[in-house]
C-alpha cells in the first residue's frame, strides 16, 4: 500500500488550489489510483501562505490529512518557512528558484528548482505559474504519467485557455527532463 | 345564526368547522366576510388559490376558508407562501395573518418579500395586540395604550404599516378598517387581481382584551370609533398614516404602480445573460404588474 | 424508477463532498432549493444556484435559515422536491420547521455540513456534534430519518437515498455530512440517470371529497396532494385529524403523534442501512459513522496488525437507530468502541441499547480535526484487553 502524502503551498491568488486539483484528479481520474484533496478554507486560505494537500495512493485512503508530506511543491518564501518543516525525512522539494531561497534545508531532503515565473512570463502570462510548476512537479517527481497530468490540466483550466496552460505544462515538464540530464 | 345556509359567503368557509374561535365583536370575521366577497368578486379560480396564515387569532382564518390552507409557523407564513407560489407560479397564493405574526416575528420575511416584490397579497388584520395569548403588547400598539406586558402604558413608537410596506417596494398598499366593508371588499379584490406584492392592512377590534383593558367599550363602540374618526384619503403619502392612541385613521389606498415581480426580474437577467437557450420559468397569472 | 436525465451529470468527476451533494440532490429530481449562505456548507447552495435555472428549477436566497427552512416546505406543498442547506448556527434556526415538516409530513431534505460548536465555534473546521440535534432538536416527540455520507461519493449516493427516504415515510430527511466530509475532494462516479433510483412522491390517486390528507395504509404514511389539485387541503402544526382539522385533544394527540413515531420506529429495519466487516469472531466493533468512520477504519487496521479481532459497523443511515442489528451485535461481541467528534452523543445509543450486556468505549474528540488513528487504536487495543 504506497501512500504519497503531498503539499502545494504558495500565497493566495497564486492557483495553489487549483495545481493540487490538477494533481488529485490526474491520480484519481486518469491513472488509476486513489486521490483526497484538502485545503484550507476561511480567511486564512486568502491570505499569506496557502496550502493544498494530496494523498495518493494504490489503495483506498482513510485519512483524509497530510502532516508528513512526501513531496512539497512551494511557490513563496513564506510558505516555504511555514511548511518546509513538515517535511517527511528524505523528501522531495519542488520549487519556484525565484520566490523561493530554500534555507534552512530540512535533512535530506532532495530539491528541485525550475525558474517558472520566467517560463510563464516568456509564454505572455505570468499567470500560467502555476501550470509550469506542475509540469515541472510531474517531470521530477515521476508520481503520476504525464499523460495523466496534462489531462488533467486540459479539463481543469478554463476553455479559452487551454492551448497557453497546455504549452505552460509542457515547458514546466520539459525544464524537468533538461535538468535530470 | 339561521341564515347560514342562505349566506353568499358560505361556499367559502369551511362551515364544518363553524363556530370560529374569534370572540362576538371581532373584526376578523368581517374581514373574511369582505375577503370571501372580493374571492367571487375578482373571479379568482379557487382551486388555484392557496391561502396561508401564521399563528394568532387571525392565523386561524386559512383554516376557515374552503381553499388550500396552511396554518403554519408563528411568523412564517410569508416564507411559506414564497416557496409555494415559486414551487408553481399558477397559483394564487394569499397570506392572511395578524400584526404580531406579520410585523414582530416575522417582520424580516416581510420586508424581504415586498423587497423582492414576490407575487403575494397580503392581509394583515391589525387589532393592535397579541388576542391568542392574552392581550400583550404588538409592533402597532399605541402609545399610551395599556397591555398585560406594558401595564403602565406602550411607550414605544409603533410601526406605521402602509408607510413599511410602501418603503420596502410593495406594489399595492391599502388600509381599511373592519367599518369600511365596502371598500375593503373592493380593496381586496383590486388588489387579487394584481401582480407583485400587494399589501392591505385591516384594523381590527379586539373588544375582549384591548378595548376592555383600555376601556375602550365593546365592538359596537370600536365600530362607531371607525365611523367617526376615519379620513378617507386615498393616494396619501404613506409617511403621514401613524396611528396615535384613539386618534384619527386615516384609511384609503395609497399605493398602486408596478414593477417586476421576482420571478419576472429573474426571466428578464437569466434571459440577458444565457440567451435565447434559456427557457423562462413560469411566471403565473396577471400578466402583467399593471392590470389593477 | 429512473431518475430525470436533465439533472444527472453522469461521468467521473474529481468533486468534494459540498458539490457532490449539490448534484445527488439533482440527480434525485429536486427542483427547488431555499438556502443562506453558511460556511463550511455554502459551496452546496452556490453550485445549486448556478445549476437550477438551466434546468427549469428555482433557487432562492432567503434572507435567514428561519425562511429558507419553511421556504422549502412551501415548494414542497406546491409540488416541487425542495432542498436547504446549512451548518450548525443555521441548523439551529431552523429547528422548529423541522418540527412542522414532521408534524405535517412533509418530504423534504435538510443537509447539515457540521462544523466544530456550540454556538459559532470552529466555522471551518469539522465536527460531529449536531447528531443529537438532529434527532431531538425541535420541540415535541417525533421521528426523523438521518443519514451520515463519508466521502464525496458517498454525499452524492446519501443525498439521492435522502430525498427517496423522505418521498417514502414522508418526514424530514437529513443529511449529516461534516467540514471534512464536504470539502474533501475525491472522484465521484455519476451513473446515467436510468442507473439511479429516484422515487417519486406518493402522490393520491383519490379525487376531491373522496380523499381525506392525512388516511394512511399498512405503512402508516398517508398518500399526498399538492396545492392546487383541488382538495382543499388544510394543512397545519396543529395536533389534527384525517381530515387535516385541527383537534384540542388527547385523544388525537395519541392517534396523531404515536402515528408519526411509529411509522419510523415500527419500520426502522426497513429503513436501516449500513455496513460490516469482519464481525464474526470480532472482540471488539468499532461503530462509526461519517468521516469519523473512515479515520476509525485505519485504526482499526493497526489494532488488527496487533492481533486484535475487530470488526467495524459504519452507520450509514444513523436516525433511526438500527437498535435490531447493535442488539444482536451486543450478543456475539464483548465491547463496542465508538469514536466520534463529540464528548459522546451516538455512544450514548450504542450503550443504550447494549444495555449493559457489554461495555461501550467512547473515544471523544471535540473536533477542529479529525482522531488521530492511533488514539482509535490504543482504545480498541485497551478494550480487547479489558474484556479478555
Amino acid at each position: 500500500m504506497a501512500v504519497t502524502e503531498i503539499k502545494f503551498g504558495g500565497f493566495g491568488g497564486q492557483g495553489i488550489i487549483l495545481a493540487g486539483m490538477i494533481v488529485g484528479k490526474a491520480a484519481a481520474l486518469y491513472d488509476n489510483k486513489e486521490a483526497t484533496l484538502t485545503q484550507a478554507f476561511g480567511p486564512e486560505a486568502r491570505g499569506s501562505a496557502c496550502s493544498a494537500q494530496v494523498v495518493v495512493s494504490d489503495s483506498r485512503i482513510l485519512y483524509p490529512y497530510v502532516h508528513r508530506p512526501h513531496i512539497m511543491m512551494l511557490m513563496s518564501q513564506d510558505a516555504y518557512t511555514r511548511f518546509s518543516p513538515e517535511l517527511a525525512k528524505g523528501g522531495t522539494l519542488v520549487i519556484e528558484e525565484d520566490l523561493v531561497n530554500p534555507v534552512p534545508l530540512p535533512e535530506g531532503a532532495v530539491v528541485y528548482k525550475a525558474p517558472a515565473t520566467r517560463i510563464a512570463e516568456e509564454l505572455g502570462r505570468r499567470m500560467v505559474l502555476n501550470i509550469v510548476m506542475v509540469g515541472f512537479f510531474a517531470s521530477v517527481t515521476k508520481l503520476l504519467s504525464a499523460e495523466a497530468v496534462r489531462k488533467a490540466v486540459q479539463d481543469s483550466v478554463p476553455k479559452g485557455t487551454i492551448d497557453l496552460n497546455l504549452k505552460a505544462f509542457d515547458r514546466g515538464f520539459e525544464w524537468g527532463k533538461k535538468i535530470a540530464n | 345564526m339561521s341564515d347560514t345556509a342562505t349566506n353568499p359567503v358560505n361556499p367559502y368557509l369551511r362551515l364544518e368547522r363553524m363556530p370560529s374561535i374569534w370572540c362576538p365583536g371581532c373584526g376578523i370575521g368581517t374581514s373574511v366576510n369582505c375577503f370571501a366577497r372580493a374571492l367571487t368578486q375578482a373571479k379568482l379560480d379557487l382551486k388555484m388559490t392557496s391561502i396561508v396564515s401564521g399563528i394568532g387569532c387571525t392565523g386561524r382564518v386559512s383554516g376557515y376558508m374552503s381553499l388550500d390552507s396552511f396554518h403554519t409557523t408563528h411568523g412564517r407564513a410569508i416564507p411559506f407562501a414564497t416557496g409555494l407560489k415559486l414551487a408553481n407560479p399558477d397559483l394564487n397564493v394569499i397570506v392572511y395573518s395578524g400584526e404580531g405574526d406579520l410585523m414582530a416575528i416575522g417582520g424580516n420575511h416581510f420586508i424581504h418579500a415586498a423587497r423582492r416584490n414576490m407575487d403575494l397579497l397580503v392581509v394583515c388584520v391589525n387589532n393592535f395586540t397579541y388576542g391568542m395569548t392574552g392581550g400583550q403588547v404588538s409592533p402597532t400598539s399605541p402609545g399610551g395604550a395599556t397591555y398585560t406586558t406594558a401595564p403602565f402604558g406602550q411607550f414605544e413608537e409603533p410601526f406605521n404599516l402602509p408607510h413599511l410596506a410602501d418603503s420596502c417596494g410593495a406594489v399595492y398598499v391599502s388600509r381599511w378598517t373592519t367599518f369600511h366593508v365596502r371598500q375593503l371588499t373592493k380593496s381586496m379584490r383590486e388588489a387579487m387581481t394584481k401582480k407583485g406584492f400587494r399589501f392591505i392592512e385591516v384594523i381590527s377590534p379586539c373588544p375582549t382584551l384591548y378595548q376592555r383593558r383600555n376601556k375602550l367599550g365593546d365592538g359596537l363602540d370600536a365600530m362607531k370609533f371607525y365611523k367617526e374618526s376615519s379620513v378617507v384619503k386615498n393616494g396619501a403619502d404613506t409617511r403621514d398614516l401613524n396611528i396615535g392612541f384613539q386618534t384619527p385613521i386615516t384609511v384609503g389606498n395609497f399605493v398602486n404602480r408596478s414593477r417586476p415581480s421576482f420571478i419576472e426580474a429573474q426571466n428578464k437577467r437569466y434571459t440577458e445573460v444565457f440567451g435565447p437557450s434559456y427557457k423562462p420559468y413560469p411566471e403565473g397569472p396577471h400578466g402583467n404588474g399593471a392590470n389593477a | 424508477m429512473a431518475a430525470d436525465p436533465t439533472g444527472v451529470l453522469t461521468g467521473q468527476h474529481y468533486l468534494d463532498g459540498n458539490h457532490a451533494a449539490c448534484e445527488g440532490a439533482l440527480a434525485a429530481g429536486c427542483r427547488f432549493a431555499s438556502g443562506y449562505p453558511i460556511t463550511p456548507s455554502t459551496e452546496i447552495v452556490e453550485r445549486i444556484a448556478a445549476r437550477l435555472p438551466r434546468m427549469g428549477g428555482m433557487f432562492i436566497q432567503m434572507e435567514d435559515e428561519i425562511a429558507a427552512s419553511i421556504t422549502l416546505q412551501g415548494a414542497v406543498w406546491g409540488g416541487k422536491k425542495a432542498l436547504t442547506v446549512t451548518s450548525g448556527p443555521g441548523f439551529s434556526l431552523m429547528m422548529e420547521h423541522i418540527g412542522l415538516a414532521a408534524m405535517t409530513e412533509c418530504p423534504c431534505v435538510f443537509i447539515d455540513v457540521q462544523r466544530g460548536g456550540p454556538s459559532t465555534g470552529l466555522p471551518t473546521l469539522p465536527g460531529q456534534g449536531d447528531m443529537m440535534q438532529a434527532r431531538w432538536g425541535s420541540h415535541g416527540d417525533y421521528e426523523i430519518i438521518a443519514l451520515c455520507p463519508e466521502s464525496p461519493q458517498e454525499c452524492f449516493d446519501t443525498t439521492i437515498e435522502a430525498f427517496n427516504l423522505a418521498e417514502q415515510w414522508r418526514v424530514p430527511v437529513m443529511v449529516m455530512m461534516d467540514e471534512c466530509v464536504g470539502h474533501m475532494t475525491e472522484r465521484v462516479i455519476i451513473p446515467s440517470a436510468d442507473k439511479l433510483s429516484v422515487l417519486d412522491r406518493r402522490w393520491t390517486t383519490k379525487k376531491p371529497g373522496e380523499y381525506r390528507p392525512f388516511d394512511v395504509g399498512a405503512d402508516l404514511v398517508p398518500d399526498m396532494a399538492k396545492a392546487g389539485d383541488g382538495h382543499r387541503l388544510f394543512v397545519t402544526g396543529l395536533t389534527h385529524d384525517e381530515r387535516g382539522y385541527p383537534v384540542m385533544n388527547h385523544k388525537a394527540q395519541e392517534k396523531l403523534v404515536r402515528r408519526l413515531v411509529d411509522k419510523i420506529r415500527l419500520n426502522a429495519d426497513k429503513i436501516a442501512h449500513y455496513e460490516e466487516d469482519q464481525i464474526d469472531g470480532a472482540e471488539v466493533v468499532v461503530i462509526s459513522y461519517g468521516i469519523t468512520a473512515r479515520v476509525a477504519q485505519r485504526g482499526v487496521q493497526i489494532a488488527r496488525d496487533k492481533g486484535v479481532k475487530v470488526g467495524t459497523m459504519r452507520l450509514i443511515v444513523v436516525w433511526p437507530f438500527p437498535e435490531t442489528r447493535i442488539r444482536e451485535l451486543a450478543q456475539k461481541t464483548r465491547a463496542f468502541v465508538v469514536p466520534e467528534l463529540n464528548y459522546g452523543q451516538m455512544s450514548l445509543e450504542v450503550e443504550r441499547v447494549a444495555a449493559g450486556k457489554v461495555p461501550t468505549v467512547l473515544v471523544p474528540h471535540g473536533g477542529g480535526e479529525v482522531h488521530d488513528p492511533e488514539v482509535i487504536a490504543e482504545a480498541i487495543i485497551k478494550a480487547a484487553r479489558s474484556v479478555s
